[in-house]
């Protein structure tokens, strides 16, 4: 198992057959997006149609892991029994993406030397054997 | 057509509390008090309703509050789809719409609130009325094209509006070092606004500018005094043609424009906007709807003589006004600082009933209630002599909007 940073009992995802393709390639620590297979336009989250040409064909593209916080918050409140606060949700735009931004939470850092534009990467937590979750840390 | 020119011309509300503080009446039981008392105002009858409007997550049924009223006939039941506080202004549209068109002649526009008996909308948990269950660690199924977004915010603990509406609003000071002394501008202000309002739950309890900043971190940047209250309340607008108003108790307050509406991609705002143009995410999303509202009007943000900005975080204000044009793209922060929303002596009297922030929060629904009051000189901030009033509902979601005027 990975380094864990949250409890067991933060909320897991919800998922339809859509966006379920997204949380499989996580559960392999792939951070994958969306892409058009027509138009080659990259979407997240996953959606059935691009938003684009209209095309339903798209795959996946597996992506670097690093990428950039493009905004922040530090949250006060716990979420889980025995959560640790305070913690950061960001924004972190994903390198190689065409321009794709995706929630997360920075970790592995003060919460208080979080800065916009900072440098990050992947890092997976194992929250069980079949759920990985993708947070990011500072380079 | 224009006699059927839409005008509201009554307006009503129980009693706003702490929330959890109304449990002796029931929600919808409160919404019908609310509707009878807009009624009242009108100085018309419960029996000349035939038309109710509400928007979102509304729990109080049109058809139920018909049948507890014992309304005649229900000629006009209708709902928004913009999420929460954002379908006020739109609530209102639709009664406009129903009215200049023939399909009803009395819509009433209601919300009703009582948190305490369903949930509690600030909690952290996930956004059910389900208590908050360690749930097995695995993707779950989602029930909903709601929850499948979420999927891709809740796991990291986004569940909270305070996070949410934060990230915006945090983009916001990086861009243009917007500060929070600038935020807590408007949460002050808003306060001092109170005062004068008997209904306001806030009232006659004094804020400074140093309170704000020594309020606790609720979600970086927003304390708790950047947030909105929570609160039981109930309140009601009643719509109706110009021909009928002219005999009604109250000077009638026309409805010149609505707009609602949302940019690319923004579906359920800071939750899932993550990949909105970048021009917009640091903004109210409003910028668009508001230059169609403008030009519907025949009016600009210099001709608004009072506003009632929705204000569920004082970022949210503060980039509303800048998309609605009171001042450039990044000046919000000195705008508000210069004492600009101030009822008196400001430029651009705001929430002259205190906002959500220290009146209530109903949804902003009681922003319309204020609009409207604001025009017939009946405010408890009066502006003397004003003719024009912009009402929003939300930003950094989809939202809406209503210019209102006294001829």
């Amino acid at each position: 198992m990975s380094e864990r940073f949250f409890p067991d009992g933060m909320p897991s995802p919800t998922a339809d057959t859509t966006t379920l393709p997204w949380w499989e390639a996580a559960s392999e620590h792939r951070l994958v997006v969306q892409r058009c297979t027509a138009c080659q336009h990259t979407r997240h989250p996953p959606m059935p149609i691009c938003p684009e040409c209209r095309s339903s064909e798209a795959d996946w593209q597996e992506l670097s892991g690093r990428g950039e916080i493009y905004t922040y918050t530090i949250v006060h409140r716990p979420i889980a029994a025995d959560q640790e606060v305070p913690f950061v949700i960001a924004i972190v735009a994903l390198e190689g993406s065409g321009g794709i931004r995706m929630m997360t939470n920075v970790v592995g850092i003060a919460a208080d030397q979080v800065r916009v534009g900072m440098p990050v990467e992947v890092v997976w937590e194992d929250m069980s054997k079949d759920l990985a979750i993708p947070r990011f840390r500072p380079i | 057509m224009s006699s059927r020119r839409p005008h509201i011309v009554g307006v009503g509300e129980s009693k706003y509390t702490r929330w959890g503080k109304i449990g002796d009446i029931t929600e919808h039981a409160l919404a019908c008090q609310a509707i009878m008392r807009a009624v009242e105002d009108a100085g018309l009858e419960v029996d000349d309703v035939d038309g109710l409007a509400s928007f979102a997550e509304d729990r109080n049924e049109a058809i139920f509050i018909a049948a507890d009223l014992g309304l005649p006939c229900l000629r006009f039941g209708n709902m928004v789809w913009m999420p929460g506080g954002s379908g006020a202004c739109a609530a209102v549209a639709n009664a406009a719409m129903a009215v200049e068109t023939g399909q009803a002649e009395v819509v009433v526009v209601y919300r009703s609130l009582c948190q305490g008996q369903f949930f509690r909308f600030g909690n952290p948990t996930p956004i059910s009325s389900q208590p908050l269950e360690p749930p097995p660690p695995t993707v779950q199924s989602a029930d909903s094209l709601f929850m499948a977004s979420m999927g891709f915010a809740m796991p990291y603990g986004m569940l909270m509006a305070a996070a949410a509406y934060a990230l915006p609003t945090r983009r916001h000071m990086h861009l243009y070092g917007t500060t929070s002394e600038q935020l807590g501008h408007i949460s002050v202000t808003f306060r001092e606004h109170s005062h004068n309002n008997p209904r306001a739950v806030m009232g006659g309890r004094p804020m400074t500018l140093d309170d704000h900043q020594s309020s606790p971190m609720i979600a970086d940047p927003h304390r708790l005094f950047d947030c909105c209250l929570e609160n039981d309340g109930a309140c009601a607008v009643v719509v109706t043609s110009e021909e009928r108003a002219r005999d009604l108790a109250k000077r009638p307050i026309e409805i010149l424009a609505t707009e609602q509406g949302a940019p690319k991609g923004y579906a359920f705002g800071p939750f899932t906007n993550a990949n909105v143009a970048d021009e917009i995410y640091a903004t109210g999303a409003c910028e668009e709807m508001a230059n169609r509202l403008w030009a519907k009007a025949g009016v600009g943000p210099k001709d608004v003589d009072v506003a009632q900005i929705y204000d569920h975080f004082t970022g949210c204000v503060l980039m509303q006004l800048e998309d609605y044009g009171f001042c450039k793209r990044g000046e919000g922060g000195p705008f508000v600082e210069s004492g600009a929303l101030a009822w008196k002596g400001g430029s651009l009297p705001t929430n002259t009933h205190g906002g959500s922030l220290s009146e209530a929060y109903i949804h902003g629904l009681n922003h319309v209630v204020e609009g409207t009051r604001s025009l017939r000189g009946e405010s408890s901030c009066p502006v003397d002599d004003a003719e024009v009033c912009l009402v929003t509902s939300a930003a950094c979601v989809p939202s809406s909007a209503v210019i209102l005027g006294r001829k």
